[in-house]
């Protein structure tokens, strides 16, 4: 079983338009991968609505866990992912907010 | 069941309360609801109850449709829409709701339970988690409704596709009903549910359709029946015989007629009463400053903040002001500051705990908690009028006191804006309106709001509509101690509410010293044509007979009874 923890960087948390592309990399990995909060059981990684039922904020700790041959470069790739503020707008920081 | 629901008979008449004033023929177009079945329901093959295999193949095939379907509509779609549709696509697509269905039903649980199960156990999770998840389990239901049905080879829930021009009926239509509907095939809106200020009957007036809410039995109305709606007086007539259509056919050739006036608004004497239109997005400028408007009475600001996780910056803004600008040449634009909260939410905005939404932080409230983004768009604002040569007004909404409208004017001024007004929807802000008039330039009342809150009546409950009435005398009192204020000082008074379009109305708002009437564009050429067919004192006497009437519906007979009979006969009052 291999595992990553990382703290997820989009602004909005892992909601919306972040939960989806990450829930869609997960599928395209083709490697069943689980995701967990901290104390929280694992859930299917590759399920828009599990992932987005975690509530996930900014920078909150997940682990990824997945198992078989292609388990590390799928969760490294993941990992990548979840690092990047996947919800950065295009070409602007002035957010006003 | 009466006899105006199920197979009601050829000229059969459903009553609900009319928005506008037109009147079409068409088909009807049922929205469908969430099929009922209970959660046994089975899967029929050949008159038998299905195999457990079987069932497994159509709970499957029936996620796949539906995925598909909602993808390819997503994918016609724009903006929110395309975004709300390739969300919910993706929900249909989950693995994970798919699965566990799939292995209840293997289980041997009969399709409906299983689905209702799962999806029940998502909508739990997303309730908990609160806010923007929240708001997902409708989508979350939509998916299992839309499923449902397709298992159990029933009609698609959600908005049929249109494919010649009719009457859409609804039990309600949610938001996202309204913007799926194919604009250019429908012939009006008949809802069940629903008052005359709420969502749908909002955007049926902008898109100048008519509108029937509160029809009992409309979804009755079989698919295709030929009915006739005529929005001026509530009714729909099922399958209307050659005399409706008749009516119906000289009422469109009178509005023909009307829409050929085009001069600016003013009385039979030639007192001068703007008529402007009310507008939500810069695309909408360049749609009405084609045609004969006086300029923009409101410019609904928030639809540009509406639907996103963070505000627009100062620049994306300044380019939609802009835009509106210079699609009004040098006409009047009035620019409303950000009116969210409430029915209105903003997720970077709005309090999510609030017990009283419309008596809490909204408007121009949020300056309070969040004064960086009424700085903000008073900036961009800035900037679009250095940016076109024109000087735009611009007012706050929900001022409530002479302090409030004071701090505004500050603000607005600083950012180098000119004319500075407020709008009066709060009585206590027309109570004092002499008060406030001397802070600011102009001010602007807002009559769905200035009812709600005169007569502690939420503008979202369609049972209470008699009392959210703008012919209330109560809420005509404040109209007038407004608008006299406004003559004392020497400032213009407007009125940018719905009732602005209702054409008798606004003979009354002319007749209390309005100064300038802001609606929906599709009512101006009504308005218009009344106007110009009353004296200023013929206006003054029928205000006077509402404010000295006993109830709303006297105050609309008394003014009534003292138009011109050639006017009531051309609008159908």
């Amino acid at each position: 079983m291999a595992e990553r923890t990382v703290a997820v960087a989009s602004r909005v948390g892992l909601h919306a338009r972040p939960a989806m592309l990450f829930t869609q990399a997960v599928a395209a990995t083709g490697v069943p991968v689980t995701i967990a909060t901290a104390g929280g059981a694992p859930v299917d990684a590759s399920s828009i609505l599990f992932v987005m039922s975690l509530g996930i904020p900014h920078g909150a700790e997940v682990t990824l866990a997945a198992d078989g041959p292609d388990a590390d470069r799928a969760l490294d790739e993941l990992v990548g992912l979840l690092a990047t503020d996947l919800d950065a707008p295009e070409g602007d920081a002035g957010a006003t907010s | 069941m009466t006899a105006a629901t199920v197979g009601a008979p050829a000229g059969g008449v459903l009553h609900g309360v009319g928005v506008g004033r037109r009147s079409v023929v068409g088909p009807v177009a049922q929205v469908r609801p969430a099929p009922t079945v209970p959660a046994d329901a089975p899967l029929l093959v050949d008159g038998r109850p299905a195999e457990p295999a079987q069932v497994h193949a159509a709970v499957e095939t029936a996620f796949a449709d539906v995925a598909a379907r909602l993808r390819t509509q997503a994918d016609a779609a724009t903006g929110t829409v395309r975004d709300v549709l390739a969300a919910t696509a993706q929900m249909a697509a989950d693995n994970a709701l798919r699965t566990q269905v799939l292995a209840r039903v293997d289980a041997g649980e009969p399709p409906v339970a299983a689905l209702d199960a799962v999806v029940q156990m998502f909508a739990q999770m997303f309730e908990q988690a609160g806010g923007y998840l929240a708001e997902r389990v409708t989508d979350l239901r939509s998916v299992r409704d839309r499923v449902v049905a397709r298992t159990l080879g029933l009609p698609d829930p959600g908005v049929p596709a249109l494919t010649r021009p009719s009457v859409v009926v609804a039990r309600d239509l949610a938001p996202a009903d309204t913007a799926a509907l194919d604009l250019d095939n429908v012939l009006a809106i008949v809802t069940e549910l629903g008052g005359p200020t709420g969502h749908t009957a909002i955007i049926a007036g902008q898109l100048g359709l008519p509108c029937v809410v509160r029809v009992a039995g409309a979804t009755d109305l079989e698919d295709g029946v030929d009915v006739a709606v005529d929005a001026s007086d509530g009714t729909v007539v099922v399958a209307p015989g050659d005399d409706v259509r008749a009516a119906v056919a000289r009422r469109a050739e009178a509005d023909r007629l009307l829409a050929q006036e085009t001069g600016p608004g003013a009385t039979a004497d030639g007192h001068a009463v703007a008529l402007l239109a009310n507008i939500g997005t810069a695309a909408d400028a360049e749609r009405v400053g084609a045609g004969p408007v006086e300029g923009v009475g409101l410019f609904r600001t928030e639809v540009i903040f509406l639907e996103r996780t963070t505000a627009p910056t100062q620049d994306e803004q300044a380019e939609a002001y802009a835009q509106a600008l210079r699609a009004m040449g040098d006409r009047k634009v009035v620019v409303r500051t950000l009116d969210a909260g409430a029915d209105k939410p903003l997720a970077f905005a709005t309090q999510p705990d609030e017990e009283n939404p419309a008596l809490g932080v909204r408007g121009y409230r949020l300056v309070r908690s969040n004064p960086a983004l009424v700085e903000t768009q008073l900036a961009a604002l800035g900037a679009a009028q250095a940016a076109t040569g024109s000087t735009p007004w611009v007012m706050a909404p929900m001022i409530a006191t002479p302090a409030e409208a004071r701090d505004f004017a500050a603000r607005a001024r600083a950012a180098g804006v000119a004319t500075v007004g407020v709008m009066v929807e709060i009585p206590a802000a027309a109570l004092r309106a002499r008060e406030i008039l001397a802070e600011v330039d102009f001010v602007s009342l807002g009559t769905n709001d200035l009812a709600q809150y005169t007569m502690a009546t939420d503008r979202l409950r369609g049972e209470l509509a008699d009392l959210l009435d703008v012919w209330q005398p109560a809420v005509l009192d404040l109209v007038a101690a407004t608008a006299r204020a406004g003559q004392e000082l020497g400032k213009p008074v407007g009125v940018c509410g719905e009732s602005a379009g209702d054409a008798l109305m606004a003979l009354v708002l002319t007749g209390l010293g309005v100064t300038s009437l802001s609606m929906s564009p599709g009512a101006l050429p009504a308005v218009r044509f009344a106007l110009r067919h009353h004296t200023r004192e013929q206006c003054e006497q029928m205000a006077r007979a509402a404010l000295a009437a006993s109830s709303a519906p006297q105050a609309r007979a008394d003014a009534l009874a003292l138009a011109e009979p050639q006017v009531r006969e051309s609008l159908g009052w």
